[in-house]
């Protein structure tokens, strides 16, 4: 199916080829793009390792180079921590905050407009995302029980927060912070060393492992409270066949082909199913402070020129290869107009929209790096000779920041009043950092992380709501009075 | 204290700024932003920098329902909540139509945003001094009718009262007209009927 996109030009949106976790990035019409890697996170529960998501970014060819790089090295980093040991949960944040734009040094004026204009669009496919993985995490915190309720930590906080004096909780809450984020700069090195050396069926091999580990283990343990907080029965051969469904499903449809909103669906259900995870195993203060420090290095890590993740993109780069299936939310799909030999291909592309071949052979076309030849939009709508590719990319978020961002409104649903203005309050927060960064990412065009901006919302918004508006407020509704 | 209680109070106060979200803003991904980011709006109005005027009135919409939807949404949900769980209303001797009435209030309390929006960007677009004036003024005359709670029936009165008079004072300064009215009520409105024949 081919679409003539109309109003869609190559340049605005957001380039389907870069993301990673909490990678979003614009879509640089022409640049040949290479392929996404993998990030993977491991988790741990109390009984296993877990696997972490996975997400995909994608490094562009050499001229958006600082975007490429960063992104790379994001998903290298990510990658090779993960696999490393299995219990990094934190490589996600690495691979997903990245925010990359698209074109660098694009004329201004009618394409800036069309950026801004679709980029509005795109930011609101990936409200809608992120908002319904929120409602999941949050719906599911308010009602079962078994995900507030403290039952152990993982390995990679060992200290305990049970402490009879606040100074010992805050060391140990930042002590506990340190490690989490040493293992995930430890995974996100070995991510890269793994990239460099090839190591590709390793990754491969443990991205499914841990997709299994996530569709059906934690599946049944999620299905399994909820059914015990609704008293509700449900005998084994009933359970095993769902689960099976479900799980196997999943399976195809995140890593082989399948329709898009399934796979929108079950990415942000996994993306849920780890959020929830991190909620109940982190203790309090721990996570406040890991939320933070994931973001500083988030940041430090894709904007210095010596972080790992730069370098992974830069590696992506240079081999200009695709890479793995990734594990990043997609929201729109890329199809191509004109091109004839690109037709069926762009029918897989409709299934597949981050499918290495597809995106590969799309960007053939484009094959020269020189933007504004590439950037010379065709007449909308004019369907011309085969340079007149309109591709509509989507926009693509790394599922770490799905992870994260729903971690933040979880706990604050969680911890404390159970108020809601809280929750809301971080709600907003975290959706109006999504807008900034995707506005700065239109307008820099570099790559940015995505999660700083929302997380220190979150967390402003948090704390003060949390200790100055809800007392406030409680007052208010009980007497009625209104403001 | 029942879920006929909870759902019909929710409807109650958000169900008109739900209808106003889904049939004025849902479907425009720009409107959706503004919502969220309310007044921050330079960068964005540049997308339409031919349109100025209608996108100010329009931002002033936008801008209105997210504070009302904010303002109801925090000043009332933690009520709704409350009403899911146990209880009886009123054991202490106060209203049994507690949640009726917050719920209500709250129905009110966000259209005279709305209204007060788009009455307050105007005001400050044309300099009307006091325009800006009267909404402070019927803003805090409003709030503190809220005191005198006890007394249900004069203060939801008055302030439905006060609505419907910013109502139309919003929807004159937004352009609108008894004509317009008309033609819009009996059907006549070219736009509209262009509109729906659209698809022939």
């Amino acid at each position: 199916m081919i679409f003539p996109s109309r109003d869609f030009k190559v340049l605005s949106g957001f380039s389907s080829d870069l993301e990673a976790r909490g990678v979003l990035c614009s879509p640089e019409p022409g640049t040949p793009q290479g392929r996404a890697m993998l990030t993977f996170m491991a988790s741990d529960s109390e009984e296993e390792v877990c696997d972490e998501r996975t997400s995909l970014m994608s490094a562009e060819s050499p001229p958006p180079r600082c975007c490429q790089e960063a992104r790379q090295g994001l998903e290298d980093g990510e990658n090779a921590a993960q696999w490393r040991s299995q219990d990094s949960e934190e490589d996600l944040d690495d691979a997903d905050r990245y925010v990359c734009s698209g074109v660098p040094g694009q004329p201004l004026g009618l394409e800036e407009e069309l950026t801004l204009k679709y980029g509005a669009k795109h930011v609101i496919m990936l409200f809608v995302p992120v908002t319904l993985c929120m409602i999941v995490v949050v719906a599911t915190i308010k009602s079962v029980r078994f995900y507030t309720e403290k039952n152990g930590q993982l390995i990679y906080t060992p200290f305990t927060e049970d402490t009879p004096s606040v100074g010992q909780r805050l060391l140990n809450s930042v002590l506990n912070t340190l490690i989490m984020i040493s293992v995930i700069v430890a995974m996100t090195i070995f991510l890269v060393v793994l990239y460099k050396y090839r190591c590709y069926k390793f990754i491969h091999g443990w991205l499914i492992m841990s997709s299994l580990m996530l569709l059906f283990l934690f599946t049944y343990i999620y299905l399994g409270e909820v059914l015990k907080t609704y008293n509700v029965a449900m005998d084994y051969p009933t359970l095993f066949l769902t689960v099976w469904n479900f799980g196997a499903v999943g399976m195809v449809c995140i890593h082989w082909k399948g329709p898009l909103v399934l796979q929108q669906a079950y990415l942000i259900m996994i993306s849920a199913l780890m959020a929830l995870v991190f909620i109940k195993y982190l203790p309090e203060w721990s996570a406040w402070v890991i939320l933070g420090a994931i973001s500083v290095y988030d940041l430090v890590a894709v904007l210095c020129p010596k972080g790992p993740l730069r370098m992974l993109v830069e590696t992506a780069q240079e081999r200009n290869e695709p890479i793995f299936p990734a594990l990043i939310y997609s929201s729109a799909m890329v199809w191509t107009v004109g091109m004839a030999k690109l037709d069926p291909s762009s029918q897989g592309a409709l299934q597949l929209p981050y499918d290495p071949e597809m995106e590969e052979d799309s960007y053939d076309s484009f094959g020269e790096p020189s933007y504004p030849e590439v950037f010379e939009p065709p007449l909308p709508g004019s369907p011309e000779g085969e340079l007149e590719e309109e591709e509509e990319r989507g926009v693509k978020l790394g599922l770490g920041d799905f992870i994260f961002y729903s971690v933040l409104v979880g706990k604050a649903a969680a911890t404390g009043s159970g108020d809601w203005n809280t929750t809301l309050a971080c709600f907003v927060a975290i959706l109006i950092g999504l807008c900034l960064t995707l506005l700065l990412l239109a307008v820099f065009k570099k790559a940015l992380p995505a999660l700083p901006i929302s997380i220190t919302f979150g967390l402003i918004f948090y704390f003060s709501t949390d200790n100055l508006v809800r007392p406030f407020m409680d007052t208010l509704a009980s007497h009625q009075l209104y403001i | 204290m029942t879920a006929a209680v909870f759902f019909g109070c929710a409807f109650i106060a958000f169900g008109p700024a739900l209808a106003l979200y889904i049939f004025t803003i849902a479907t425009e991904p720009l409107r959706v932003i503004f919502l969220i980011i309310g007044k921050a709006s330079e960068g964005l109005k540049s997308i339409n920098p031919d349109e100025t005027a209608p996108s100010m009135r329009l931002l002033a919409y936008v801008s209105g329902l997210g504070f009302g939807i904010m303002s109801g949404v925090f000043a009332f949900v933690n009520t709704l909540s409350d009403s899911l769980g146990p209880g009886t209303v009123g054991i202490h001797g106060d209203s049994p139509q507690f949640f009726l009435n917050s719920a209500f209030m709250t129905l009110v309390i966000i259209l005279l945003h709305v209204f007060w929006g788009i009455i307050f960007f105007d005001g400050c677009e044309k300099k009307k001094w006091s325009a800006l004036l009267v909404v402070l003024l019927t803003h805090l005359l409003v709030s503190a009718l809220t005191f005198i709670s006890p007394h249900y029936g004069i203060n939801l009165v008055s302030t439905y009262i006060i609505m419907v008079l910013m109502g139309i004072w919003a929807f004159f300064v937004a352009g609108g007209s008894c004509r317009s009215l008309k033609f819009c009520l009996l059907c006549q409105d070219k736009d509209f009927l262009l509109f729906n024949q659209r698809s022939r």
